[in-house]
């Protein structure tokens, strides 16, 4: 039997039972034949006694009140959620009204087609975006599952953008409903957590093709175009300008080869 | 939420511990798990790796860090001998208790960083390859610190008994 030799990684190891059993065996055999060593990894042995039983005590302590996680729990979740109600509420009256004051001009279809799929997409995002528990309702583990029903309520198929050359990252996405029917919204965070909303439907038959224009609701700042029948518009708390990249790499993996 | 609190809560004493252990004030220590909690209900659905007991780590080590930073900064650090002798086991028995003390005092004079590694990996149990994610750094880098922080610490308890009996440690305690 050939023996590996014994590294110093190896004694560390040893002492923090880290190794396999073939190997932690080997390690004090040859321990037994080295007691300079074996003494030396013996003290190291008895200081992580030390530093455990000293302070075991801490994590018997009863943890005191404000290390209470459902009421941390609870406190992050439903205090937000009033403001995000409220700012929902708003929002949608506010399309309500604007939808209202654009049909009293012209009953017809209007250019307004994509600032109300903007509109549309900002309301998800004020909604969802700041959720804690459940801002996508299928998960980005999920996706296959998630471009079938979408797929299936648009009756298109819809592609989920990959935006991870841009740095974010799928979260997963939802149906949500629209004036215009249900629309599919896809999330993605990046690593410093700050999320963007993806919204697609089919357009009417006046926006069947529309070029990409910047759109804005308050701070949630987004781009709306529409290709093929389908529209869609990306939105964000970002500034527009880095925004503006990432819509162009949706609106071109969306485009049909 | 509700699998959040199954996996969460049980990991709370041992991130007490563990904050307790970084910077020895009691208060500061919950205080620090307190916004380490925050931080993990609200980024939870933003957590990618399933490992929950790193990532948790990971986010108090980073508060930890920006503490250090700023209490650097303030001049406001607490020096060891004046934490409340209280804020160590009070399970302990007399005797013990100053044991467990005087480790703790050696162990706060290593550097931070080889600190860090030497309480995650004894005493957390962490993986050497989790222990490296927390602190995000490569895997030697952590035995190197480990090896080092234990030959310190051994040096901090060899150099004070050595002191007591002869007069000769001079050279290793001051190194």
């Amino acid at each position: 039997m050939s023996h590996r030799p014994i590294t110093e990684d190896d004694l560390h190891a040893y002492v923090d039972r880290a190794l396999e059993p073939e190997r932690q065996a080997e390690v004090a055999n040859y321990l037994s034949e080295h007691p300079d060593v074996a003494k030396r990894i013996a003290a190291f042995s008895g200081q992580r006694d030390l530093l455990r039983a000293a302070l075991a005590p801490i994590a018997e302590e009863p943890l005191p009140p404000e290390l209470n996680l459902s009421r941390i729990i609870e406190n992050r979740t439903q205090r937000p959620s009033v403001v995000r109600w409220a700012m929902a509420a708003m929002l949608l009256l506010s399309i309500g009204g604007l939808g209202g004051w654009a049909m009293r001009g012209a009953l017809q279809t209007q250019p307004g087609g994509l600032a109300a799929l903007a509109q549309e997409a900002s309301v998800s995002y004020s909604v969802y975006a700041p959720d804690h528990v459940r801002p996508v309702e299928v998960r980005a583990s999920e996706t296959g599952q998630l471009v079938q029903w979408v797929s299936d309520r648009l009756h298109r198929p819809v592609k989920v953008p990959d935006l991870s050359t841009s740095g974010y990252r799928l979260m997963g996405g939802r149906l949500v409903p629209t004036e215009h029917g249900p629309a599919a919204m896809f999330m993605y965070d990046d690593d410093h957590g700050s999320r963007i909303v993806v919204l697609t439907r089919p357009m009417s038959s006046a926006d069947q093709n529309a070029p990409m224009t910047p759109q804005a609701q308050g701070d949630v700042k987004g781009f709306a175009w529409a290709d093929n029948g389908l529209g869609y518009s990306l939105v964000g708390q970002a500034a527009p300008e880095s925004l503006r990249p990432i819509a162009n790499e949706v609106r071109r993996q969306a485009r049909p080869l | 939420m509700k699998d959040m609190l199954l996996q969460v809560e049980p990991l709370i004493p041992a991130l007490r511990r563990h904050a307790r252990a970084l910077v020895r004030n009691r208060a500061n220590a919950d205080d620090l798990v307190q916004d380490c909690l925050e931080r993990a209900v609200s980024r939870w659905y933003q957590r990618r790796d399933g490992n929950v007991r790193a990532w948790l780590f990971t986010i108090l080590h980073n508060l930890a860090i920006n503490q250090f930073r700023q209490s650097a900064t303030r001049g406001r650090h607490v020096p060891i001998d004046e934490t409340n002798e209280d804020d160590f086991g009070e399970a302990a028995v007399q005797e013990q208790k100053l044991m467990y003390q005087d480790v703790m005092n050696k162990l706060a004079r290593l550097p931070e960083d080889q600190r860090a590694v030497l309480l995650l990996v004894a005493v957390e149990d962490l993986s050497y390859a989790d222990a490296a994610k927390v602190l995000n750094i490569p895997l030697g880098t952590v035995m190197s610190r480990l090896s080092r922080a234990r030959e310190r610490l051994q040096q901090e308890i060899d150099g004070i008994a050595n002191k007591e009996s002869i007069n000769v440690v001079s050279l290793r305690s001051g190194k």
